[in-house]
């Protein structure tokens, strides 16, 4: 097979019909669907509306919930310690806020919960991977915010709960509409590098289903570029990290209120007791499951620790048999397939189009609609087209970007996506690039209210962990505010409820119930959780394994 | 056209250990076929958090290469290793005390004044920034320059492992851009004002409006909204 400029020959044949489109397409636009064209179109396509992948969970407080496989069968699982290993008479830390997940929203939870009066050596960040590893550093495209005269909170209000199927809870979303210029500004003071103009305008995009330019970003690295300040942040100010050693187990007292957790040194496999007067669970979401098989955006750690966690406390859990399926998720080269390419393509104007380049959507529909626009079109229509290893994708027909925004513009604004695909051998400024929806986010999780209290007492929840923020399905840019807005509101309402809490015995006796519910439930599963990483070894090597060191 | 496809076995060579693996994996995805399954070396697998930095040979080549094991396809003949943690004085400030002048970089990162201008540092990133010219720019006190030509840093930490000066490039280059965000750009105009709404409770009573409206008012007004071009 020969490969002409990064594509083999057959792939460039189709290349050339999208060139030939083109012209005529810059000026072209394509119907948006109405609510009733939607719901039909996810009814038939999109992957969450298959019954067969889902199942009722059988035990806690949210049983009967519908929930993808992948999920149940953590929830209906072994936890991974046994209570009688454990000793919670010699606590390793004692602290007044410890928070799981030193990703974003655990960070801002850290600085916000400083802010408002908690010493740094009083709190703890415990984190699986490294400070700052999470879906958080690889946001790229943008974080929305009603910022401009033309613009208004109640504006982004509708757009993200009419993007939710009108599913999401309103207390959430005003606090999520409200506060973001509030964030944006605080970022501004960190020293964030939003894009401007030279009078310090910010240049916004739309996203899909915005009623109104309001994507704020710093080129395409807008999550790393707010990871890494914050984490600065919190690193001049002194906030202590433990690294590798992810939580395995919540604590509680003897009056069933949230009092730390048991922690696990992932490399020297011992575990520490942490006492706590409020835990913040800021552990991420789930994308590592690879929900019916799908290839995922999400970094190694996302494998739903905090969802088992909080849910052997008996924390409610909600919207979580709604997954988030990115529509342009890379389809080809083999190396990067499920890597998001980022909805700022479309934003900037790239159409997607079919293997005979035709436009055959709207380019800006919210993301599950225009995924199952994408799957009708591969697998409904066979109008896509299909890679050497047998993956089928659609066209983003980047190149119109700098045909209808000047010359050098896809460089400046999509540096990390143009660098992905030239590693690759392929110039996105030239040629248009294959993609296919991937598995993007998790819009549900553990119930909140709008102070980003848990229904246990003591446990607060920030970011991908919670739900109810974005009902069914969030739009682009709202996941980078809503870690900012509800991490900042659990630190400021854990440290105001740690001031009247005098913890009693440490107890993990939820866990011993929780094996107890599983008998009673009649689950038989040699299944343990939390996952706490993917194991991605080749199966030649899986099958000779031996567990004796 | 999947038969097309026939997946040639290649030798890498694991911290000297040799493999066999299919040809066309990542070099992280080589590591975990041929049985390896991290703790560190893993972050983002997707080339923005600099988790996987690599360092490797090729069988018969003098060069010394870097690279991000997750964004780079494993090649026949590679002795490699991850480097995932290099060690690096960040420098402590707060930032509101410190005023943007041309001499805050070096005090606070006097080594910068060190560089003797190998490039290797430039040689060193996996994300071919102009590291050297960052460092360069540093100490000229050009913070706008700096920060600029460091945007796209990962921090991996590569170029601190490589310097012969014992610079740590990645931190510098933060400093550069917070400075630069925080007291060069200029303010966004908008967002100080529409705080100044909301602080104000201007829209308050419209969004008390629509937290309680009821489902079929909601659908219209959302149906209603005008979207902007």
């Amino acid at each position: 097979m020969e490969i002409i400029r990064g594509y083999p020959d057959y792939m460039r044949e189709s290349i050339e019909k999208v060139e030939k489109t083109r012209p005529q397409r810059l000026k072209a636009t394509f119907k948006a669907m109405t609510l009733e064209e939607r719901e039909q179109i996810l009814n038939e396509y999109h992957p969450d509306y298959k019954p067969e992948a889902k199942r009722d969970l059988k035990i806690g407080p949210s049983k009967g919930q519908r929930l993808p496989h992948e999920v149940a069968d953590l929830l209906e699982a072994h936890p991974l310690i046994d209570p009688d290993d454990v000793d919670l008479s010699k606590v390793d830390h004692d602290c007044d806020i410890l928070i799981i997940g030193g990703g974003g929203a655990g960070t801002v939870a850290a600085l916000w919960a400083h802010y408002a009066g908690i010493p740094v050596d009083r709190m703890l960040i415990t984190t699986k991977l490294r400070h700052g590893d999470s879906n958080s550093m690889m946001a790229q495209g943008g974080i929305q915010a009603a910022d401009r005269p033309e613009d208004s909170p109640p504006r982004h209000y509708l757009d993200a709960i009419g993007g939710g199927h009108f599913t999401n809870k309103p207390e959430l979303v005003r606090a999520l509409t409200m506060d973001a210029p509030r964030i944006i500004k605080w970022h501004e003071e960190l020293g964030v590098m939003y894009d401007k103009d030279d009078k310090g305008v910010m240049m916004e995009l739309s996203g899909g289903g915005t009623s109104r330019k309001r994507m704020h970003s710093a080129r395409d690295y807008t999550g790393m570029e707010i990871m890494r300040t914050v984490r600065d942040e919190a690193r001049n100010i002194g906030v202590p990290v433990l690294e590798f050693s992810p939580a395995v187990e919540l604590l509680k007292d003897d009056q069933g209120r949230i009092a730390g957790a048991v922690l696990f040194n992932m490399e020297t496999d011992q575990y520490y007791v942490v006492r706590a007067k409020a835990v913040i669970l800021a552990t991420g979401g789930f994308g590592r499951l690879h929900i019916q098989g799908f290839a995922t955006t999400n970094h190694y750690g996302a494998t739903a620790d905090g969802l088992v966690m909080a849910y052997h406390v008996g924390a409610n859990l909600i919207d979580l048999d709604s997954v988030q399926y990115h529509p342009t998720g890379a389809a080809y080269p083999e190396q990067i397939v499920g890597l998001l390419v980022t909805e700022k393509v479309r934003g900037l104007g790239a159409q997607p189009v079919n293997k005979d380049g035709e436009l055959f959507v709207y380019p800006l529909e919210p993301r599950d609609v225009e995924s199952a626009n994408f799957i009708r079109e591969c697998y409904g229509r066979d109008n896509g087209l299909t890679t050497p290893t047998g993956m089928k994708g659609v066209w983003l027909d980047s190149p119109m970007i700098d045909d209808l925004k000047g010359e050098g513009t896809i460089r400046k604004n999509l540096a990390a996506m143009v660098r992905m695909f030239e590693r690759f051998g392929i110039d996105m400024t030239q040629d248009p690039i294959l993609v296919f929806p991937t598995l993007h986010y998790q819009n549900g999780g553990v119930e909140i209210t709008d102070k980003a209290e848990t229904s246990v007492p003591g446990l607060f929840a920030g970011g991908e962990v919670e739900g109810g923020v974005h009902g069914k399905n969030r739009l682009m840019g709202n996941s980078l505010l809503d870690y900012n807005v509800f991490g900042r509101r659990a630190g400021i309402n854990a440290a105001e409820y740690v001031k009247k809490v005098a913890l009693g015995k440490l107890s993990l006796d939820h866990v011993r119930k929780y094996e107890e519910a599983l008998q009673n439930a009649g689950v038989e599963t040699d299944r343990r959780a939390p996952m706490l990483l993917p194991d991605y070894r080749g199966s030649h090597v899986l099958s000779r394994a031996l567990d004796i060191l | 056209m999947t038969d097309t496809i026939k997946t040639r076995m290649i030798k890498v060579y694991i911290m000297g250990k040799e493999y066999d693996v299919p040809e066309g994996l990542t070099i992280m995805k080589a590591m975990e076929y041929a049985g390896y399954r991290f703790i560190r070396g893993a972050g983002c697998r997707a080339g923005f958090c600099g988790a996987c930095g690599t360092i490797f040979r090729k069988k018969d080549e003098y060069k010394f290469k870097t690279a991000l094991a997750c964004q780079t396809p494993a090649e026949d003949g590679m002795y490699l290793t991850e480097l995932p943690f290099v060690p690096a004085n960040k420098a402590e400030y707060e930032l509101e005390e410190l005023a943007s002048g041309p001499n805050i970089i070096v005090s606070l990162y006097p080594e910068i004044a060190r560089c003797v201008s190998c490039n290797t540092c430039t040689k060193a990133c996996p994300q071919d920034l102009q590291v050297m010219d960052y460092i360069q720019a540093s100490l000229r006190g050009d913070i706008e320059q700096a920060a600029e030509l460091s945007f796209d840093c990962l921090q991996c930490g590569l170029c601190a492992a490589r310097c012969p000066a014992d610079i740590v490039h990645y931190h510098v280059g933060q400093l550069a851009r917070r400075l630069y965000g925080k007291f060069i750009l200029p303010k966004s105009l908008h967002l100080k004002e529409r705080n100044d709404e909301i602080e104000a409770g201007v829209f308050d009573q419209e969004m008390e409006n629509l937290t309680t409206m009821d489902l079929d008012q909601l659908k219209k007004s959302y149906i209603e909204r005008d979207i902007e071009k």
